[in-house]
């Protein structure tokens, strides 16, 4: 007999007991469970690997290579990803110790969390983010401090609303541009001003580039690169998304040595060392990947726009997303929350998309579209998503 | 309309011909009367040169046989290869005539209902004419790949259907 009432009370360590169960969780085991759902869910490429990409990696497991490497990564990973940050993200890092390879970003995010929170430290980020930001952060014993980006600001995080969540305790903001879900960017300006406050208040950013690569109009330096930042900036950044490689879990951060080398140690007692395999792949990727990258984005632009100017003709308003594979449209004309619209969607046209409340706390007015998903399938779930709105309106 | 609006429209119908203009000029976003306009223009001074299927070869019976020719000419001395090129595409056996680098000079694509109606085409209308020195036939036994199509894709892997 196994029940919970039998276990010791406390067995859970408190700030692991206190982190909210995912409220989305139950509504995808839902869609999981159902068969043949079209589904605007998923938060990574439709696209398998490149297949020059995928080639080199059984080509090196054909060869053995199965083993550990250094604990930072592979030194040619290493020294590829800085000449890539260089001429991609306009900074230049010491491949020898101001870059460590990551199982992902989400460890690189892990690592720099626990790397630089004493207990009751405060960490503001922006919300709607990705589910992880609030959870990791209090894992690493932090305070969560969210700021709300709002529809009428495009989605972009507004300085002075990062200027009036600082205190003393404040000691680093995390930033996703473009974001996961809104797929909004930042201005080179508004960049600029958080840095002078991040100058100002003396504090770190962690800058979560994963869907740099696609961004469909012009694209600005990071953070990382403006004056005063390289040394109080963590560029955490991988393979996932541009190159189509989640399963391979490779990421990277780029950063002072000090900060790397306090990521290391946690890195080296916990992970040991990202996958080999990702690392050689991602070794691919970065010499001969960027064909295969740029066509995936062609796609991506093409559905983006699809999606976009379909949602706004069925009556639900949504903004252009300047980048990542995210439409986030507003679906208040439905007269629905967003977890009912998610639901009835669901249920009655078998089309799935993401609530934002697993984004925000406020997300009952917008939906999280992935157009990273078949033409075929996105003009579909539309027509469903256009049909549901019709019974909407004939009913209001 | 810019240079990249317009590569992606002639990238976008090469690999659909058939999208709908009023869906091809959403996917851009481009105004749907630009868009028109340019492919006629681009219809008009062949920069697209035709609209074509990708077909199972079995599915047309007079068409399931097809052979690649490679073929050594005698240039001639005013028109290089293109008279006998041009010749040769006039067939209507022939669906592909290109001009090769290498150990021989044209590459011909020759469809027929069966092995002998190709042999035969081959036999009484290639071998005989003027100028062509060498050639050698290679009967394509089976396609996997067609102007970027995988014809036989079986992989139907899937991902979860939702994830954060
Ligand atoms: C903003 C953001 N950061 C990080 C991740 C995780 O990326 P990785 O696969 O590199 O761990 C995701 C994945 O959805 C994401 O959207």
């Amino acid at each position: 007999m196994n029940d919970s009432q039998s276990l010791p009370k406390g067995r859970i360590a408190q700030h692991i007991s206190d982190l909210p169960k995912s409220g989305i969780r139950d509504f995808f085991e839902l869609v999981l469970s159902m068969d043949d759902v079209m589904s605007l869910g998923v938060g990574e490429p439709d696209f398998a690997t490149p297949w020059g990409i995928r080639e080199t990696a059984i080509s090196a497991l054909e060869k053995g290579h199965t083993s550990y490497t250094s604990n930072l990564g592979l030194l040619s990973l290493r020294e590829e990803i800085c000449k890539y940050v260089e001429v991609e993200f306009g900074e230049e890092y010491n491949p020898e110790k101001e870059c460590i390879i990551t199982v992902g970003v989400s460890e690189a995010l892990d690592l720099a969390l626990r790397a630089l929170i004493n207990p009751g430290d405060e960490i503001i980020y922006h919300e709607p983010c990705y589910v992880s930001y609030g959870p990791v952060i209090k894992m690493a014993h932090g305070v969560p401090v969210p700021v709300i980006t709002e529809e009428s600001e495009n989605f972009q995080l507004h300085p002075e609303k990062v200027r009036a969540a600082i205190t003393d305790k404040t000691k680093a903001i995390v930033l996703n541009f473009p974001n996961n879900p809104t797929g909004a960017n930042l201005t080179l300006e508004q960049k600029k001003e958080l840095a002078a406050i991040a100058i100002e208040y003396n504090l770190i950013v962690l800058t979560d580039e994963i869907y740099a690569e696609l961004t469909y109009d012009e694209r600005s330096i990071s953070i990382a690169a403006l004056p005063g930042m390289r040394d109080r900036t963590l560029l955490l950044h991988g393979f996932s998304k541009a190159y189509a490689m989640t399963g391979f879990r490779v990421g990277f951060a780029c950063g002072p040595a000090d900060l790397v080398d306090a990521m290391m140690k946690i890195h080296q007692y916990t992970m040991l060392c990202a996958p080999i395999n990702g690392q050689e792949a991602a070794i691919e990727a970065l010499r001969n990947g960027r064909k295969d990258m740029e066509l995936m984005k062609a796609e991506y632009y093409r559905r983006r726009n699809y999606i976009v100017n379909r949602f706004n003709q069925i009556g639900l308003k949504c903004r252009m997303p300047e980048g990542a594979f995210y439409a986030y449209p507003n679906i208040e004309a439905s007269g629905l929350t967003s977890e009912e619209f998610a639901h009835k969607l669901l249920r009655e046209e078998k089309v799935a998309v993401v609530p934002a409340t697993a984004f925000c706390t406020n997300g009952h007015k917008h939906i999280r579209c992935s157009y990273a998903t078949s033409m075929d399938t996105i003009q579909k779930a539309l027509d469903g998503v256009e049909r549901f709105m019709e019974r909407r309106k004939a009913k209001n | 309309m810019t240079k990249e609006s317009k590569e992606l429209i002639l990238s976008t119908i090469q690999k659909n011909a058939r999208i709908n203009l009023s869906d091809l000029a959403i996917q851009l976003n481009l105004p749907e009367a630009e868009v028109e306009a340019f492919i006629t223009k681009c219809e008009k001074d062949k920069t697209i040169q035709g609209y074509y299927t990708l077909i199972k070869p079995e599915a047309l019976e007079g068409r399931s046989v097809r052979a690649l020719i490679s073929v050594s000419v005698q240039p001639e001395n005013e028109t290089g290869f293109d008279h006998i090129a041009r010749k040769l595409s006039k067939f209507t056996e022939v669906t592909d005539v290109q001009l090769m680098s290498g150990n021989y000079d044209l590459l011909l694509t020759v469809v027929g209902a069966s092995l002998h109606e190709v042999a035969d085409f081959i036999a009484t209308k290639l071998a005989p004419m003027n100028g062509i020195s060498h050639h050698s036939t290679h009967f394509m036994l089976k396609k996997y790949k067609e102007a970027g199509f995988q014809l036989e894709d079986k992989d139907d892997y899937e991902r979860l259907s939702v994830t954060p």
